[in-house]
């Protein structure tokens, strides 16, 4: 066991005092940075990323990864809390942690995405620790038509999660028409700017997500009237071990999307794909799918855990191929080539010191990062016995300084103030937020990676069963589109030869 | 100090004190300048975190905070959004502040082209060209493909089914992709991917046949042994004589010319200040790139990326940009770009 004794050794690396001083500092920056809307993890990391050039490499990049857990953490606490996702992965928690909120049970949410977070991080650890080399590989395996197939298996697992098809539809079409804004990079044209220089970089996810979710929360409870005394929360560390017995049930929820974070995180799909199908895929074969949306701790793990495990996933490709998962690894991968590393394939061999000190400090970093939030659980469960006349106006001017500082544009807040009132509106008449979202995140990629394999194969669709790989993502994808029509005939035919069974 | 140097000059006959004086001056790190920054310097990267032009602008924050080369901070912003379009618009939009700077590549040339977007160079003060970076041949180390012509020969009878992976479209990728086509006759499939490490992944993975990377895009796989340079599009073989993979250094890579493939492309890595700022503003600016580029840190850094040091300022920079935006802009409009007005 080659790795073990590696692993020990990175072990003795990241175990120092000053490196555990840089794990925690990380940690707690990471929490700030995922609490406010608009400031994410890339941008975070970025921003510190000038403190660590002092540094020696190996605690320059715990002190950065742990910023990165840190915001991957944090971004349920809004979502749950305020039905603002702090971080574009957060978006599915608060499908079900805002109603468990509404009901006096954010604690127990919070504690269930945390824990779940927890889970879906490690068994990603485990994952880069013994199969980083294979996995690698398999992550060279992609080419546009296997990314279009990822992503239309995205869609797919979540299109019927709705109780009106239609209408998902509606709402998925009006984001990829809002994704398709700004320039197109496969034919390297502006679409639907009409000459406006603001609208050159395209409305930003971000700010859409702020307005329909916080802005649009707030217009629904102001005209239900103010409840002008806050929710009781019970504020005491009790919740966090009630909850946890209540955990091993979802034993099954919480493999299947620790499964999908790691692959999507592999592939790389993303935090915030990942998060999305993790909730469409648990909605549909969970036995309380119809109750989700109500306040399920099922459906708070669900995402969450995905989203963990496609993070921390997402770092084995930077590792192992110089290939950023995700954004953030992106921007880490900037900072190994400035503190004189040289990212790639050959970092294993080279520099086994740097590497193993990463792998092993994420063991440490998410156990004490898991530690800490939870301290924090009474605390922000606290905050929703504050008076929502007092909480909602310090909510808008969050929302509104994270809508600025995504892209610092004046122009930006006043989108946000739009889109909720375009959130408020689709949620009197019952459109449903989250397709729209999802469509708006991964519509461009989608369309790019769709536009790139029809380049490749001319304009023939039979390339999306070239290979088994592609053949059997695609053909996966259509089974869940279709999935409803298919449950009822095997439900159809099974009581068919029940019936003709009884009358026998 | 200048003043108080003066003094002594006249009031005393102690030549070789005064003298001592000045040479003190010219090497205290805190001279005088006709003018400093007196806020928090933002560089504007019209590119995302991560990409060649963000590590170079957080490098060179590195330099200056490590070496105290500015008084006041220096802070990088990402404005990437349609391919740089929206960090330019904003360096545009900013005229008369000093406190800004554009990190500035071929797209200044090429999106104004390809998109009617409403900017010339010559809306800005141009600062100092610091690099230019070169751009290579690079294919699969699987296939058989040794030199550059036996690849284009091989992709000129395949007639276009071998496919040309690069980022974005109708820029420097593309362009050279179809200047490959005008010149060697070689028809490729153009892939546009988000960047020039996505397509040297797909490279690696053989969903593209070939990219023509940047060197710093393709370092990593080069040293793995996963892919293999064929020429580099320029006049002269780079001069890094230092073996980067088992058996190779840059300057061991033949220049597309002598392949027989005269197809030549560098792109610029300069500074600009946005326009209606004065010229001490910009010879600020100028003067601390220089001592930028004069530090280990640099060198260290041009020689890792495989840059090519350049340094232009002042009147043979505009220049440059004259001649560079010339042959641009008759690359485009050959290679069919342009938009229609």
């Amino acid at each position: 066991m080659e790795e073990f004794s590696a692993l020990f050794h990175g072990f003795a690396v990241a175990l120092s005092w000053y490196n555990i001083g840089m794990m925690s500092v990380g940690i707690v920056l990471g929490i700030v940075i995922g609490v406010l809307p608009g400031l994410g993890g890339p941008n975070g990391v970025a921003i510190l990323l000038p403190l660590t050039f002092t540094m020696s490499p190996t605690s320059a990049i715990i002190m950065l990864s742990c910023i990165y857990w840190g915001t991957l953490f944090a971004g349920a606490i809004t979502s749950v809390l305020f039905n603002i996702p702090g971080e574009t992965h957060s978006v599915a928690t608060t499908f079900d942690g805002y109603p468990l909120a509404q009901q006096g049970r954010a604690g127990e949410a919070l504690t269930a995405s945390f824990t779940g977070s927890f889970i879906g991080a490690f068994v990603a650890v485990l994952l880069i620790t013994f199969l980083a080399p294979l996995v690698a590989k398999f992550a060279l395996e992609f080419g546009p038509p296997e990314f279009f197939a990822v992503y239309l298996l995205t869609f797919c697992s979540f299109v019927g999660t709705g109780k009106d098809p239609a209408k998902t539809i509606i709402a998925m079409m009006l984001g990829f028409g809002l994704a398709a804004i700004g320039m197109d990079t496969v034919s390297g044209e502006l679409r639907m700017t009409f000459g406006w220089s603001e609208l050159l970089r395209g409305i930003d996810f971000l700010i859409v997500v702020i307005g329909l979710f916080g802005v649009g929360e707030i217009l629904i409870s102001m005209e239900e009237g103010l409840a002008f005394e806050g929710k009781s929360a019970k504020i005491n560390m009790k919740v966090v071990l009630e909850t946890w017995k209540k955990l091993p049930k979802y034993w099954l929820t919480l493999i299947r999307s620790s499964a999908i974070g790691c692959w999507m995180g592999i592939t790389p799909g993303g935090a915030t794909a990942a998060s999305f199908m993790g909730y469409g895929i648990a909605k549909r074969f969970s036995k309380d799918g119809d109750k989700f949306g109500t306040g399920m701790l099922e459906g708070v793990i669900a995402p969450e855990t995905a989203a963990h495990a496609s993070g921390t996933a997402a770092l084995l490709p930077m590792i192992a191929l110089g290939i950023p998962g995700s954004a953030t690894a992106a921007v880490l991968l900037g900072g190994l080539m400035i503190w004189g590393l040289q990212p790639g394939p050959l970092l294993f061999v080279e520099q086994k010191d740097f590497v193993w000190g990463l792998i092993a400090s994420m063991y440490l970093s998410n156990i004490a990062g898991l530690i800490i939030v939870l301290t924090t659980v009474p605390l922000f469960a606290a905050i929703l016995r504050i008076p929502f006349s007092i909480i909602a106006p310090i909510i808008i001017v969050v929302c509104a300084i994270g809508a600025y500082s995504v892209h610092s544009a004046m122009l930006d807040i006043w989108f946000m103030v739009l889109f909720g009132i375009v959130g408020y509106v689709m949620k009197k008449l019952d459109y449903p937020l989250a397709p729209m979202v999802l469509s708006l995140v991964l519509g461009d990629r989608a369309e790019a990676a769709f536009r790139q394999t029809m380049m490749g194969s001319k304009g023939d669709l039979e390339i999306f069963w070239s290979n088994s790989l592609v053949g059997s993502i695609t053909t996966l994808a259509l089974v869940m589109l279709f999935w409803p029509l298919i449950s009822a005939a095997w439900r159809r035919l099974r009581g068919g030869t029940k019936a003709a069974r009884l009358a026998a | 100090m200048m003043k108080l140097t003066r003094k002594l000059f006249n009031r005393t006959s102690l030549l070789p004190f005064s003298l001592a004086a000045l040479a003190c001056v010219a090497t205290l790190p805190n001279q005088a300048y006709a003018w400093e920054p007196t806020k928090p310097v933002e560089v504007i990267i019209p590119a995302g975190a991560g990409g060649a032009s963000d590590q170079m602008a957080r490098t060179i924050q590195g330099i200056v905070v490590k070496h105290q080369l500015m008084k006041q901070p220096m802070l990088i912003i990402n404005k990437g959004g349609a391919s740089g379009a929206e960090g330019i618009m904003d360096v545009k939009d900013s005229k008369g502040n000093p406190h800004k700077l554009m990190v500035a590549f071929s797209a200044i040339y090429t999106l104004p082209i390809a998109v009617n977007l409403p900017f010339n160079w010559r809306d800005l003060n141009p600062v100092a060209m610091i690099a230019s970076d070169e751009f290579l041949l690079w294919v699969n180390s699987d296939t058989p493909y040794k030199t550059a012509k036996e690849y284009l020969d091989a992709a000129k009878k395949a007639n276009g089914a071998f496919k040309m992976g690069g980022t974005g479209s109708k820029r420097e990728d593309h362009i050279i992709t179809v200047a490959l086509d005008k010149i060697a006759g070689a028809k490729f499939t153009y892939i546009p991917y988000k960047s020039g490490g996505e397509a040297a992944t797909q490279l690696v993975g053989k969903h593209i046949d070939s990219n023509v990377n940047n060197p710093s895009e393709n370092i990593a796989q080069w040293r793995a042994g996963q892919v293999r340079a064929l020429c580099v599009f320029s006049e002269q073989r780079m001069v890094y004589k230092d073996k980067i993979t088992k058996d190779q250094s840059w300057a061991d890579i033949p220049t597309c010319k002598e392949s027989g493939v005269d197809v030549q492309y560098q792109m610029l890595r300069a500074f600009f200040l946005p326009g209606g700022t004065t010229a001490d503003q910009a010879a600020y600016y100028a003067e601390l790139l220089k001592k930028v580029t004069a530090t280990p840190e640099w060198k260290d850094y041009v020689a890792k990326q495989a840059l090519k040091e350049v340094y232009l300022t002042g009147a043979d920079f505009v220049k440059f940009l004259e001649k560079d935006e010339a042959f641009h802009n008759k690359l485009m409009h050959e290679a069919g770009f342009a938009a229609k007005k």
